[in-house]
């Protein structure tokens, strides 16, 4: 096994008080990657992604990003050591602006005024909408609205890695495009994603790698267009 | 810019008053009552309506930073300048190492925790006679001095006061613009969302209740000054209760706002003087009707009411969207 993966999950189980939903995942990517990892509503994609940035506690296994250990380490602490998270459901700061909502995604960084003022015209540039709408309470943006801002604000605190949870929910099948587009577009200027989907398609056309996580366990790794093709995947989570 | 024009109007309209209405009782000492409480309502707005963390217990820190105060230079003849300094140390400390086990809870336990701390400190005010003067309070507490110049005049603590609030309200406006003061709104927002940002969120709340603290107990040591004679009464569960009835008909996370509710809960009572017996009962009943008209607080209907009638003044009134189900926005 190469040693030199961004981040590496080994043997990870997680539980929700008595009950364990996640046992033994094993999963590991490399700098540059868009690996997704797609299976059904309640697999544990969600809960996976909450444990690697350190909003869920695991009681076994060891998380290992960019050569150290953040096995259970706070939440705010792990953003600072490179790992921003989108969460499911966009989550938003409503009542704040968009302006002061992509600030925060800055907060760990504690730069000059100067560097954040380019860093937010950057965001602008590859979100126009936002910048529109940059006084605008952020609760009273649509679906796709947010969704870009959440992916912006994560931008600003330059991850090294960066999660994405169901990026695609809840919005129309032209956003979830244009989401798709920005993913890739993202990518090819070398952030590394992991990317959760429930839109298999979708992630794995995009993807580079993919895991199929069915009921808490990896069943599948391959290439994402050899899932693609793969009968049972195609069949299961494809739909064709 | 909006930050310095609200400060620009609230120091004129501090300097006009005297100026317009001189040795009026209104303006020098209820006018000074208002200041005082509005510090205190900004400060516990900070916690409640920006942080989005209740306090029924603000008034515990009032009291510490007032009894701090009378007790050395009563007590102890300290300089009470050093002792103001002494106040909100030990407010601080105290602050400090309750804030964690007690941020910790959210909601109506997080009501209670405040509500139980707030009850223990009058109780101690109360009970501990050697020190506070029990239930019969501290008397003849000197005279606030400043550079040679004796703070004695009812004016005097109307500029004091008044300074107070100005440097109070550009201090916190000056905050929530910052990056701090936006890991504090986002907080409210969702604490999750808020780690997920890197915002270590129990410390941010452990500082902003430390620093609403310590705001409290400076404007403690000052009324203990001013009024020269304190007892618990002062300090007790109901004063808390009034100051986040302040907060809450002012409006919810507005310094201005707090400022509001601190002039209408302070002036209404002498207002209402007239009506004799039925005082509490009419004084209640205008609560309850601005909160069910205006449920996001006296000061934001005032101005949306203004910046309405500035619209339609100036403006023709905005075209009426069509409802007919066409030209939707695609969003």
């Amino acid at each position: 096994m190469p040693s030199d993966a961004l981040l590496r999950v080994d043997g990870l189980s997680t539980s929700y008080g008595p009950v364990e939903v996640m046992h033994n995942v094993s999963l590991e990517i490399q700098e540059g990657e868009l690996v997704a990892i797609v299976g059904a509503n309640g697999a544990g994609k969600t809960t996976l992604l909450r444990t690697i940035s350190g909003l869920h506690r695991c009681h076994s296994g060891k998380i290992s990003f960019a050569g150290s250990d953040i096995t259970n380490s706070a939440a705010h602490t792990i953003v600072r050591s490179g790992i921003c998270h989108v969460p499911e459901g966009r989550q938003v700061f409503a009542p704040l602006s968009v302006d002061d909502n992509l600030r925060l995604g800055a907060y760990t960084l504690r730069k000059d005024s100067e560097w954040v003022e380019s860093e937010m015209a950057r965001i602008y540039e590859l979100f126009p909408i936002l910048k529109e709408k940059w006084q605008l309470e952020s609760g009273n943006l649509s679906g796709g609205q947010q969704q870009m801002l959440a992916i912006g604000r994560a931008l600003l605190g330059h991850p090294k890695l960066l999660l994405l949870d169901e990026p695609s929910m809840g919005l129309a099948p032209l956003l979830v495009e244009e989401i798709f587009r920005i993913v890739q577009e993202l990518n090819s200027k070398g952030v590394t994603i992991l990317l959760v989907e429930q839109n298999a398609r979708m992630a794995l056309a995009v993807a580079d790698r993919g895991y199929v996580l069915e009921t808490g366990q990896i069943i599948t790794s391959a290439p994402a267009n050899e899932l693609l093709n793969d009968e049972a995947v195609r069949k299961a989570y494809l739909g064709y | 810019m909006k930050r310095i024009k609200g400060l620009i109007i609230l120091a004129i309209i501090l300097i006009a008053l005297p100026i317009l209405f001189p040795n009026n009782y209104f303006i020098t000492v209820v006018g000074t009552a208002v200041a005082l409480h509005a510090v205190l309502a900004i400060s516990l707005n900070l916690l409640m309506g920006y942080a989005g963390q209740i306090s029924l217990g603000h008034a515990a820190f009032f009291g510490i930073g007032a009894y701090s105060s009378a007790i050395l230079t009563t007590q102890h003849q300290w300089n009470p300048l050093l002792s103001i300094g002494a106040g909100m140390l030990i407010t601080g400390i105290i602050a400090f190492v309750i804030a964690r086990p007690i941020l910790k809870l959210k909601g109506h336990y997080l009501a209670m925790a405040t509500l139980g701390f707030g009850i223990i400190v009058s109780i101690i005010l109360v009970q501990a006679g050697n020190f506070t003067g029990g239930p019969d309070g501290l008397s003849d507490i000197p005279p606030l001095a400043l550079f040679g110049w004796t703070i004695s005049s009812d004016f005097h603590w109307y500029v004091v006061m008044s300074t107070v609030l100005l440097l109070i309200v550009w201090l916190v406006n000056n905050l929530i613009d910052s990056r701090s003061g936006r890991a504090l709104r986002a907080l409210h927002g969702s604490e999750v969302a808020a780690e997920m940002m890197g915002i270590n969120t129990t410390s941010v709340k452990t500082n902003v209740f430390v620093l609403s603290a310590l705001i409290a107990s400076f404007v403690g040591s000052l009324f203990a000054h001013q009024q020269a004679f304190i007892s618990p009464d002062s300090f007790s569960f109901f004063f808390s209760i009034e100051l986040v009835t302040m907060v809450v008909l002012g409006g919810l996370a507005s310094t201005y706002g707090a400022i509001f509710g601190a002039l209408v809960l302070t002036f209404l009572p002498e207002l209402l003087v007239v009506f004799e017996d039925y005082e509490v009962m009419v004084f209640g009943g205008i609560l309850m009707l601005m909160m069910i008209f205006m449920p996001q607080g006296l000061f934001v209907a005032l101005e949306n009411l203004i910046s309405r009638l500035y619209r339609n003044y100036f403006n023709p009134p905005l075209p009426v969207p069509a409802s007919d189900g066409e030209n939707h926005d695609v969003a």
